[in-house]
């Protein structure tokens, strides 16, 4: 089977993230960059159903040259090869030129099954899987915290507001997890050592046959017109309970008219 | 004055609040039509009319519902092209959002998502960064899509005719190739709705069990609250994962939001942050949650809560 896993390197949600003030854009180099935590049950889901069913596991990222660490980190984790599409002319894209180009990239690497994070820390739009699945005209599996594979045919829960939906489809197919899925592993020395020899394949937009029209800031259907800091919250009172915590609460409550 | 498309939301029938959040703000930008999936309208249609639906659009048909989101974005397309409408706006849900991104990719136009306010010319404000940051954005090209995030804009009633059109979509292959075989409904309660609520009490860690958690359900009976949960609490199974808040759970932007026994942790924050007023009760003075309080009290939760939720009641 081969499985694309996409991979976004996203600012460390501890350190400050900002905009940065000439285009209004995510400052990614004022931050240390991580693999967006949903990804990393993509990377291990994609990794199991290797285990269990055979083939070849691609890691797939879009992002600057320093996404290369995050890249390394699934390598080492287990994956067996990557893509990575980096040219400056995909800075600045909006969720509908990011999902153009990963697709273009898809039409290359091919796939049985693409896996995703449901969300990203950064931008938190959670519609990548949902587009990738528009796009590539296959079903779309997204907000899985269960995936079963038997043949060419898959099965998944999806989280629903009620509880979840059983949802069958035939593979190729687009799947995008949540934390509930598996616990991640952690790269092994062994793994680490060996990631260094696994390929990485760079692409820029002209080698992915990416309209670069299409993407970038300039090829974006939205566009960020202004930002600014949110006033900080008002420090509140914190005591401690004497006895008398419960009954303190209260009336702060009181004097808010929640009571 | 054009169309805004409004998706409703709703339960077997029942609107929820959302749907009446974006037909308000629909109203700032064109005139709202409500567009209604599945069976069940009837029902609804007082509501969508005293909200200001001047029209309802109804594909009461129950195929739209056996899928993954597709039939959605072919019903809202079709929809787009023929009333010629100004711009759709959803709910920032799960799966509000994935309509939203389909849609956009189907009309190749922009999408703002998890908008909490919504202006004219559809230009939208995010809180990002867990509310640290806020940022206003539109869209440059093709129909605007919006998703809006649950509890951010007042609901104002507005009379409208809401005019009934019965609408037909002959789906795609492509869009049944997800089939939903199954819906498993988990435990609901009497609770108002997670996101939709005006004050949500969390359980986390603290709680230390499943039987436990009528600590955090009994002040939450005594404010009208709906319950939540910590990750940390959804992964012992002491809570449904659905109550889960938090960057991979519910968003929730109540009037009130109690944290009991949960840390804080920038996960928790990214789904509860922009709630208006916090109170925390834990026992650690150092928990990270403390920095985001209104009114916070150290102390064991087994002490604090039931007796909050005892002056609460004698209050009443
Ligand atoms: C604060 C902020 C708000 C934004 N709001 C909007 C908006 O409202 N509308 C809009 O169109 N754009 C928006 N953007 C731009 C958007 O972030 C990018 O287009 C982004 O690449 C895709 O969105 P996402 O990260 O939210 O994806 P999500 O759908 O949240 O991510 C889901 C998964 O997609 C995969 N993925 C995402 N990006 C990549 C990548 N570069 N390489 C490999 N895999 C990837 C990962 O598996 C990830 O877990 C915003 C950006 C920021 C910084
Ligand atoms: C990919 C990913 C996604 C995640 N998504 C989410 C998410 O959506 N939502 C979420 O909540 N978390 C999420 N997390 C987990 C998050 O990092 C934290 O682990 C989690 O929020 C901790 O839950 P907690 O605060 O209940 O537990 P803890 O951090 O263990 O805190 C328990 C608190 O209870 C206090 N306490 C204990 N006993 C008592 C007592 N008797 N009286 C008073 N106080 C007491 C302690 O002092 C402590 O502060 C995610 C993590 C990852 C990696």
């Amino acid at each position: 089977m081969n499985i694309v896993v996409c991979v976004k390197q996203v600012p460390d949600t501890e350190s400050p993230r900002k905009l940065k003030s000439d285009d209004n854009t995510l400052d990614r180099a004022a931050a240390d960059g991580v693999i967006n935590e949903l990804d990393e049950y993509a990377i291990e889901e994609a990794l199991l159903l290797k285990e269990a069913h055979g083939g070849e596991v691609t890691v797939l990222t879009m992002g600057p040259d320093k996404a290369t660490d995050s890249i390394r980190k699934a390598l080492a984790m287990g994956a067996d090869k990557a893509v990575h599409l980096v040219d400056d002319a995909l800075a600045g894209s909006d969720a509908l030129g990011t999902s153009y180009a990963i697709q273009q990239v898809l039409g290359r690497t091919g796939f049985d099954l693409v896996i995703l994070g449901a969300e990203s820390t950064d931008a938190r739009t959670g519609m990548l899987a949902a587009m990738l699945a528009e796009r590539l005209g296959v079903p779309q599996l997204s907000l899985a915290n269960k995936v079963e594979i038997d043949g060419s045919s898959i099965t998944v829960q999806r989280i629903t507001d009620y509880g979840y939906d059983k949802v069958e489809a035939s593979l190729p197919a687009v799947v995008s997890v949540v934390e509930k899925i598996n616990e991640p592993r952690y790269p092994s020395f062994k793994g680490i050592m060996a990631a260094k020899k696994k390929p990485v394949e760079k692409l820029g937009v002209a080698d992915a046959g990416i309209d670069a029209d299409k993407v970038g800031l300039a090829g974006a259907a939205t566009e960020v017109v202004d930002f600014a800091d949110a006033p900080p919250r008002e420090k509140g009172q914190i005591v401690t309970d004497e006895g008398d915590g419960g009954a303190k609460i209260a009336e702060f409550l009181a004097s808010k008219k929640f009571v | 004055m054009a169309e805004v498309l409004v998706l409703v939301d709703h339960v077997d029938g029942e609107v929820k609040k959302v749907t009446l959040e974006l037909l308000t703000a629909a109203r700032r930008l064109g005139e709202p039509a409500a567009v209604w999936v599945g069976p069940g309208v009837e029902g609804a249609k007082d509501k969508l009319a005293e909200y200001g639906a001047a029209k309802v659009y109804v594909a009461a048909d129950e195929e739209l519902t056996s899928y993954v989101v597709a039939p959605k974005v072919e019903l809202l397309a079709q929809l787009v092209a023929d009333k010629s409408a100004a711009g759709v706006l959803v709910a920032a849900t799960g799966e509000g959002k994935e309509i939203a991104g389909r849609l956009a990719v189907r009309l190749d136009s922009g999408v703002l998502t998890d908008v909490v306010d919504l202006a004219d010319g559809f230009v939208g404000e995010h809180s990002i960064f867990g509310g640290a940051v806020i940022a206003h954005a539109k869209v440059k090209r093709g129909t605007p899509i919006v998703a809006v995030r649950p509890n951010s804009v007042a609901p104002e009633a507005a009379p409208a005719a809401a005019a009934e059109e019965q609408v037909s979509v002959t789906l795609s292959d492509a869009a049944k190739a997800a089939r939903v075989v199954e819906k498993v409904v988990q435990e609901k309660g009497e609770r108002p709705d997670l996101t939709e609520a005006a004050v949500v009490v969390s359980g986390g860690r603290g709680v230390g069990g499943a039987d436990n958690f009528k600590v955090i359900e009994d002040l939450a009976d005594s404010l009208g609250a709906a319950v939540g949960a910590s990750r940390a609490a959804t992964d012992a199974g002491w809570y449904p994962h659905q109550f889960q808040v938090g960057q991979t759970g519910k968003t929730v932007s109540p009037q009130l939001y109690i944290a009991v026994g949960i840390s804080g942790a920038i996960q928790h924050r990214a789904g509860m942050q922009t709630s208006k007023t916090i109170v925390a009760i834990n026992k650690d003075p150092e928990a990270p949650i403390f920095e985001l309080v209104d009114f916070g009290v150290v102390g064991d939760l087994f002490q604090v809560a039931p007796q909050l939720t005892e002056e609460i009641t004698k209050r009443k």
